[in-house]
């Protein structure tokens, strides 16, 4: 869980980093929807980005799996439970719940992809170029329930991630007492702050904070020439 | 600390062995002083079934002063009772009010099947330390203590954690009945000390071997454990653990 767990935690930078491109906007007019443009055709064209890819999709599936193995596998080794549970007197509720917060974030997970990966790549194949992102993702965080889905899988995120990233450290045994308060520190931050970028983004949207996609490209296609 | 007498009701569970169902048992316990421990408030009730010619209730305890590890008792949703860092037997009754209801459980874990009452088979842990849980040394006389150098973090660090009394209180509270905070401080014990070193590798998998073997969940760093310890051990013990288990997986050793 460690292992497949910290990978996917390297996919979040990524994709963060990515993403985040689109708030240039806030500090030139063109500037986030050619940056975002940009960085999201090397990801989409690179071969091997792609490869890497078929690599996160593995790690995914097999932290799923592993997840899914591992929380049924201790659930029965308490055949009989408590009358009085200790709840939450003795540990965070959150670090009991990871099996749960992960199950929603996988339901997150697959509309997500529905939503850009799945029509992206398709045109990727059947027409040879890329969708204009900035575009979808405009028609798409229209829908107010879209936007809450969003910021409710981001909040799950956060929270798997409070205790996930320090736990991963634990289980590797690289979370010496020395390290410790430093990891402890880095994985809250990185909780908080990825899961804000991503949340950011569908909100902008919806509240109009970003240029219309149809008005920028216009602009950014005028500038180049 | 003013005294006080309680009246209290009791909640405990009663199950007659392993192979047939238990059940909760409601008793009433008349003017308990503050200043009596938990397993003395025990005794009262169980003397109380006797004159009443119903059977006592089983209960494990030995030392009764917080060092043996004998005492068990999940009270009120909580190994040990509601002091931290405190045993059942070092749990005195001013931790509760008149009138109170106390519910008390025996450690629930596939691990740990309930011999009866509130008594529970913990010899998984004996076959833990069977494992590995030693160190091999010389018939003769005892070597000089100077001969062995240790530092004195080293020295402090290992002490800290053999203080475990192995009780189970961590497999108790643990949501994945894992016994990781146990195996932890027994591995790094001994890890930490030149004493320990000739079977350092072979120990930590034939002990985490016999762990999974005994049915014990695995850990997700959940803290419960640590919480919940009368003799406090922390769950830095288990990132100790992990580092050798990894360290001692790469250099080829398997359980036996």
């Amino acid at each position: 869980m460690g292992l497949t767990g910290l990978f996917l935690i390297v996919f979040l930078v990524v994709h963060c980093y990515a993403n985040a491109q689109i708030f240039l906007e806030w500090l030139d007019y063109g500037r986030g929807y050619k940056a975002y443009g940009e960085i999201a055709h090397f990801l989409g064209s690179n071969p091997i980005i792609r490869i890497a890819e078929v690599g996160l999709f593995a790690f995914i599936i097999l932290h799923i799996v592993q997840g899914l193995m591992l929380t049924a596998q201790n659930k029965a080794k308490r055949p009989i439970g408590y009358n009085v549970a200790p709840g939450n007197s003795s540990s965070k509720w959150y670090t009991r719940s990871m099996g749960l917060l992960g199950t929603l974030i996988l339901m997150f997970l697959v509309l997500h992809l529905a939503h850009f990966w799945a029509p992206n790549r398709y045109q990727q194949l059947t027409q040879g170029h890329e969708k204009d992102l900035y575009l979808i993702m405009e028609e798409t965080f229209q829908q107010w329930w879209v936007v809450i889905i969003y910021v409710a899988g981001c909040i799950s995120l956060a929270w798997h991630l409070v205790h996930g990233f320090w736990s991963a450290f634990q289980t590797l045994g690289l979370s010496t007492p020395k390290y410790k308060g430093l990891i402890n520190c880095i994985g809250v931050g990185f909780a908080i702050i990825v899961p804000a970028i991503f949340a950011l983004m569908p909100i902008s949207y919806k509240l109009g904070w970003l240029p219309p996609a149809a008005e920028v490209a216009q602009f950014v296609k005028t500038m180049a020439h | 600390m003013e005294h006080y007498n309680m009246n209290l009701t009791l909640k405990v569970w009663r199950q007659q062995n392993a192979q047939v169902q238990g059940s909760f048992e409601t008793y009433q316990v008349k003017d308990i002083s503050s200043e009596m421990s938990f397993l003395e408030m025990f005794d009262v009730l169980n003397e109380q079934l006797i004159h009443e010619g119903k059977e006592p209730i089983t209960f494990d305890h030995d030392c009764r002063e917080g060092i043996c590890g004998a005492c068990s008792m999940h009270i009120n949703g909580k190994a040990h009772g509601p002091w931290s860092g405190t045993t059942t037997c070092q749990l005195h009754m001013r931790a509760f009010k008149d009138g109170d209801t106390i519910v008390v459980e025996p450690w629930r874990a596939g691990a740990f099947p309930v011999i009866k009452d509130l008594m529970v088979d913990r010899t998984a842990f004996d076959r833990i330390i069977q494992a590995g849980g030693y160190i091999s040394v010389n018939t003769g006389n005892a070597q000089d203590a100077n001969n062995l150098p240790i530092a004195k973090d080293k020295a402090d660090e290992s002490f800290a954690a053999a203080t475990c009394i192995g009780c189970g209180a961590c497999v108790a509270s643990c949501k994945n009945s894992s016994a990781m905070l146990f195996l932890s401080a027994k591995v790094a014990h001994l890890a930490l000390l030149p004493q320990g070193e000739a079977e350092r590798k072979t120990r930590v998998v034939n002990m985490v071997d016999q762990m999974d073997k005994e049915g014990f969940g695995s850990c997700t760093n959940t803290g419960a454990c640590e919480a919940e310890c009368p003799k406090e051990i922390s769950i830095m013990n288990i990132r100790r653990l992990n580092s050798e288990y990894i360290k001692a997986g790469l250099s080829g050793s398997v359980a036996k």
